[in-house]
């Protein structure tokens, strides 16, 4: 990014605090919680969502997240209107909306191409949603003029909108979407069509506003870091189900099921036969033994399930220590260990990535060391080291 | 800096080239040129001269005289057959345009499925299998005294007596180009409307838009270039009519196509000359008109 344009990246932000007075009000009192009740969406034959429940409280920035086809951009267009829902109820706040056409749900949506008028300019798009519910000129005119300095674009009014840089094209759609002070704000993959660097800028300021404003925010990603990083509550689906419905942290720390684990990105997962299970005083869990073929016994924590019934347990990259081989300078008390061998080093900045096979299965393992660390120690490509975690990192995944 | 960048290594190359000159560019565009040349340019450069020579009766004889383009202009025959041409244009092109918007509308928005929409839109076409005269001539049944619309409505005791308006009648005219023409309208405001994010819509109804309100401020200005190139289509095409204008109206409505064609007959080609550039002036003038107004470039 140029210095000119952040400069007037920070014109916009102290231009926002002037704009929020008049409208901080109006939006938080307009935000409403959303609850899905056993929702289903079928298509013919096919189900795209199945009997999802789920609680969206007020004036909180909630993640569906997914792979393309898991059901969550679904569940989005249905609580907007822009869907049918085959069975169960939606409801926006304490009204039920099903039947409700999409322009009157005091909801708004942030399409994923933006979808901005291209025929029309700036302050005309921005304009259109205020002029739809017939609102009279003197006051379109000041809600259209906070909204742009809200969105620090106000020097852009007269423009087409497809003469708007992508990221320029953002923030107008999301001051349209926002103009007409909706209960709930949906944003559809909003920054999937940015390039890295922006999309980490935008999502700062999607978290502001949305934090500012205390509005309730329900947004689709695929991308596990964008989910994280903006909100309270993350949702993940697949195969047209919820998942886990946590925090961010709570999700990284501990993922429920396999899919969520291995949706997380590079979490190791070992798959193998839950051999004993014994309550764990300390974390209120289960202590649960697992026995993966053709490596040894793991110890994790989770929720206890049937002994011999299959079940996997799941390692963060960054919570596998490297050792050499018959160092036991740390033992832990019921620490898992395994023998691997380096197959590559990938250093990629803050983080190094040591990708390594396990000498018995040739099972591929994932580690991450801060490189500062890593650089310390002098383990090589080829070398077989030894991993250990406790049964504390470990997280016990039932299915 | 951009400037001299670009100027540096460009001079050497500009030397070379003046040494030898790279043909394979004008070999390319050759084929294209000449086409053009002989098949466009001459023709209308003949046209234009010959607009300009004496006609004594019998023969055209070479020459320069205005006295072709004064005869079209101070005649009160001939300002009436203009008149006559441009009312058929426009109203050819109303109703073109009334029904086309529509059908493309309802092709381009309501059939979901491209399958289907490809088979609709081949079904659009069918009728230019056939040749304009026998699309024409098959009304003539259809439309006359004792044609099948007015057996109907006799049978049905709508009416006693036949109804004479339906055949050779501005009303027949209109029809049969209609007919001819509409697809011209139909294929531009399909193309157009094709091109419109199906979310512009969905952003529409969010922000809390009717139909009406959708279709006014949204579908309608985007598909306003495809409308123009409609519009450029039909009226050229009718500008220059005279076999449906001449079948259809049994002989009695005249347009300026007509009027060269019967001027052609007669050997006046210096008259027809000149009524052929005015024709052309007009028309040109009506599609740079258009032009000027919607910028159809995006839909190309």
């Amino acid at each position: 990014m140029t210095t000119d344009a952040r400069k007037k990246l920070n014109g916009a932000t102290s231009a926002t605090h002037a704009a929020t007075g008049n409208i901080q009000n109006a939006l938080a009192d307009a935000a409403a919680g959303v609850s899905l009740r056993q929702v289903t969406k079928k298509y013919g034959p096919v189900t795209a969502v199945e009997s999802v429940t789920l609680d969206i409280p007020a004036g909180s920035y909630c993640c569906l997240l997914g792979p393309s086809g898991c059901g969550k951009t679904t569940v989005l267009r249905m609580i907007a209107g822009h869907e049918e829902i085959s069975s169960g109820d939606v409801l926006i706040g304490d009204r039920r909306v099903n039947d409700i056409p999409a322009a009157q749900r005091n909801t708004s949506m942030m399409f994923q191409s933006y979808a901005l008028f291209p025929h029309m300019t700036v302050w005309q798009n921005i304009e259109f949603g205020l002029e739809m519910k017939n609102i009279p000129e003197a006051e379109r005119k000041s809600r259209v003029g906070e909204m742009l300095e809200l969105v620090g674009l106000s020097h852009l009014a007269n423009r087409k909108s497809s003469q708007l840089s992508g990221g320029q094209q953002q923030r107008i759609a999301l001051a349209r979407a926002l103009v007409t002070r909706p209960q709930v704000l949906m944003l559809d993959e909003p920054l999937s069509a940015l390039d890295e660097n922006l999309r980490v800028q935008m999502r700062t300021e999607l978290r502001r506003i949305q934090k500012q404003f205390g509005m309730t925010f329900v947004q689709v990603t695929h991308h596990t870091e964008e989910a994280f990083s903006l909100s309270d509550m993350v949702v993940v689906m697949s195969n047209g189900r919820l998942d886990q419905v946590a925090t961010p942290s709570e999700m990284f720390r501990t993922p429920s099921s396999q899919f969520v684990a291995k949706f997380m990105g590079d979490n190791n997962i070992f798959q193998g036969k839950v051999r004993h299970c014994v309550p764990d005083p300390t974390s209120g869990l289960d202590l649960v033994e697992l026995e993966v073929e053709g490596i040894g016994s793991f110890y994790s924590r989770g929720q206890a399930a049937p002994i011999g019934s299959t079940a996997a347990c799941s390692v963060r990259p960054d919570l596998m220590q490297i050792a050499a081989v018959g160092n036991t300078s740390q033992p832990t008390h019921r620490a898992n260990h395994i023998t691997a061998r380096i197959v590559s080093i990938e250093m990629t900045g803050y983080v190094t990535r040591i990708v390594l096979m396990e000498e018995k299965t040739g099972k591929d393992i994932l580690c991450k060391v801060r490189t500062t660390d890593w650089e310390v120690e002098s383990f090589s490509e080829g070398q077989v080291v030894s991993l250990r975690w406790s049964e504390g990192n470990c997280v016990f995944l039932p299915y | 800096m951009q400037g001299t960048l670009d100027q540096a290594p460009s001079q050497p190359i500009a030397s070379k080239q003046r040494s030898s000159i790279d043909w394979r560019p004008y070999l390319l565009v050759a084929p294209q040129t000449i086409t053009f040349l002989f098949a466009l340019v001459l023709p209308i450069l003949a046209i234009f001269t010959i607009s300009f020579w004496n006609f004594n009766g019998f023969t055209s004889v070479p020459g320069f005289t205005l006295n072709n383009y004064l005869g079209i202009f101070s005649s009160p025959v001939y300002l009436k057959t203009y008149l006559n041409t441009f009312k058929f244009a426009f109203l050819v092109w109303l109703v073109c345009v009334l029904i086309s918007y529509p059908v493309a509308y309802y092709l381009a928005f309501r059939i979901k499925n491209s399958k289907w929409q490809t088979i609709w839109f081949l079904i659009c076409t069918v009728p230019f299998l056939t040749s304009n005269i026998i699309r024409m001539i098959s009304w003539i049944p259809f439309l006359g005294r004792e044609g099948l619309i007015n057996k109907a409505l006799m049978g049905l005791h709508l009416t006693n007596q036949p109804v004479e308006m339906f055949l050779f009648s501005d009303f027949s005219v209109v029809l049969a180009m209609v007919h001819l023409y509409a697809l011209f309208m139909v294929a531009p405001i399909f193309n157009s409307m094709m091109r419109i994010d199906r979310a512009l819509i969905a952003a529409a109804e969010d922000l809390g838009a009717s139909a009406f309100e959708i279709q006014k401020r949204i579908i309608l200005p985007l598909a306003a270039p495809g409308v123009a190139i409609g519009t450029i289509f039909v009226v050229t095409l009718v500008m220059g009519e005279f076999a449906t204008m001449r079948l259809m109206s049994g002989g009695k409505a005249s347009s300026v196509g007509y009027l060269i064609k019967n001027q052609i007959d007669s050997l006046q080609y210096p008259m027809a000359a000149a009524n052929a550039v005015v024709l052309l002036a007009i028309t040109l003038m009506i599609v740079f008109g258009i032009l000027r107004i919607v910028d159809i470039r995006k839909q190309i």
